[in-house]
């Protein structure tokens, strides 16, 4: 079982993300607060399919740090990602796993999927990404 | 309550100057300002400046004169000029001082900016993760925009294509080389739909402005514009802004939006008024959605306004008219004094090549990370 990169952000199985719901104002938030603010915001497990709200590609290697990929210039490899809204809850900036960047559109249907991201220290923790719906 | 006008205006071209610093830029400007007023340094009761990378604007004291002068540095990200430019304004509004300047200036290393995410209050697994860039953030904010509201890649480089062409005639930019709209759609794709031509780059350089109030300036013999409108907003809930690793789904107005009617509300005019503009553009796509969010024209309406021409110098909206962050590149502290200069030379009548037909009232937004945007009404 691969750790997921930061505490309260998926589920150890990867199947949902942990956002946070503000018990007096229900406001919606993620990633879950840290800090003192924690205390005023219960666990709310976000929906895992939306719609593609918008995107880019990253066609440089961004610059580390803070970036912490195991690539280097050269072996780098462009990556989507996006916005993806879960319906009711909230907009959440993700990668996107496809390998085809000209099928992304703003409204298609997403999927959350969680992928391990290598990164130059030799560990691979699980982070989260959306890929188009099955 | 006087009112304020800048009565001098100085820049230090902006670009890459390995042989100087920051702080050497920044003094440079601020000498050319004085001189530009005809005052000197021991004349000036209140100084605000600022960097963003390149240290403490009051470190240039010891340079410019031990006045005993009150000098407070300003720091506040890509507002750092618009900031200063406020406080100076509130100083003099006030009755406080009469005299002043403000300033600001950088020198940023190449490449993409590299924030740390913990000094912006995010998780370190935001950054590590490779969503942490300006560049994404700009890239994400048009793509939806053009989808929604129909504006073509030709569009986007039809709005760089006019900032070469204008920097070609401000002799304080950068870039000099005019670029046609078929290489900058056809150059590197950055990160779609924005290729390299698109965009600005982190830049060196430093600006400064001599504020006087209404009675100072009859007595010292001076003229010049009066600032109408002056107004910095953050962002609010529902805004989408630059390193936001959600939004929420009820969708609310950008900081832009905020600032640009409070300054119409202060200067008594309204968008049909304005007769130059200096609008951010970290890339072609932010100078067609900040148009709209400053009120200059409705969503959509870029499309044909900007194939019409009417951004061009000699259009019916000028619109940055020394070629913006595209042609001068963008050291943070400095470019917001950079629009205001630029609008000053305008007001002026001092624009040579890229001089606006006899413009009355000229508007300045700056926008930047962690969403914020500052505002200058200049007139009569």
């Amino acid at each position: 079982m691969t750790d997921p990169i930061a505490p309260n952000l998926i589920d150890p199985a990867g199947h949902q993300l942990i956002g946070g719901r503000h018990k007096q104002s229900d406001r919606i938030v993620f990633p879950f607060p840290s800090g003192p603010e924690a205390a005023e915001y219960e666990k709310l497990p976000l929906a895992g399919e939306g719609t593609l709200w918008s995107f880019t590609v990253q066609r440089f290697r961004p610059k580390s740090p803070p970036y912490a990929g195991a690539d280097d210039e050269r072996s780098f490899k462009p990556f989507a990602l996006g916005y993806v809204e879960l319906p009711g809850q909230i907009i959440v900036e993700t990668r996107i796993k496809i390998d085809d960047f000209a099928r992304l559109k703003i409204g298609m249907r997403m999927e959350l999927a969680a992928i391990p991201f290598a990164r130059a220290t030799g560990d691979a923790p699980l982070t989260y990404a959306f890929r188009p719906a099955a | 309550m006087s009112d304020v006008h800048i009565i001098g205006a100085g820049i230090h071209p902006f670009g890459r100057h390995d042989d100087k610093s920051g702080l050497d830029q920044g003094v440079i400007a601020v000498r050319e300002a004085l001189a530009d007023a005809g005052i000197e340094w021991k004349d000036i009761h209140f100084a605000f400046g600022g960097s963003s990378a390149a240290g403490n604007a009051d470190a240039m004291l010891p340079r410019l004169g031990l006045t005993g002068v009150q000098f407070i540095n300003v720091a506040n990200g890509c507002a750092t000029g618009g900031s200063a430019l406020l406080s100076g304004y509130w100083a003099i509004k006030s009755g406080e001082f009469d005299l002043g300047v403000v300033l600001g200036f950088d020198k940023h290393p190449r490449g993409a900016f590299n924030p740390d995410p913990e000094a912006w209050g995010l998780p370190k697994w935001y950054g590590e993760t490779g969503m942490m860039l300006t560049t994404q953030f700009f890239a994400m904010k048009i793509q939806r925009y053009m989808a929604l509201h129909g504006i073509t890649p030709m569009t986007l480089a039809r709005v760089a294509e006019k900032a070469f062409e204008n920097g070609v005639k401000a002799p304080h930019s950068w870039r000099k080389q005019p670029v046609d709209a078929e290489t900058i759609l056809n150059s590197q794709m950055v990160s779609d739909p924005l290729t390299k031509f698109m965009f600005c780059s982190p830049a060196e350089g430093g600006a400064a402005l001599i504020l006087a109030s209404d009675k100072k300036m009859r007595e010292l013999g001076l003229a010049g514009p009066r600032i109408r409108g002056a107004a910095v907003r953050t962002r609010v809930n529902g805004s989408f802004e630059v390193f936001s690793p959600s939004l929420e789904v009820k969708r609310g107005p950008s900081p832009t939006e905020i600032a640009s009617k409070v300054a119409y509300e202060m200067a008594g005019v309204g968008p049909q008024d304005i007769d130059v503009a200096q609008i951010q553009d970290t890339e072609s796509g932010a100078e067609i959605m900040h148009m709209a969010e400053n009120g200059l024209c409705k969503d959509g309406e870029q499309e044909k306004l900007i194939a019409d021409g009417a951004t061009r110098v000699g259009g019916k909206l000028p619109i940055n008219t020394d070629g913006g962050c595209l042609a001068c590149g963008e050291p943070i502290g400095a470019s917001g004094l950079r629009q205001v200069y630029e609008n000053v030379q305008q007001l002026r009548g001092r624009g040579g090549a890229r001089q606006v037909e006899n413009p009355k009232v000229a508007y300045s937004q700056v926008y930047g990370a962690p969403g914020l945007s500052a505002v200058a009404i200049l007139g009569a």
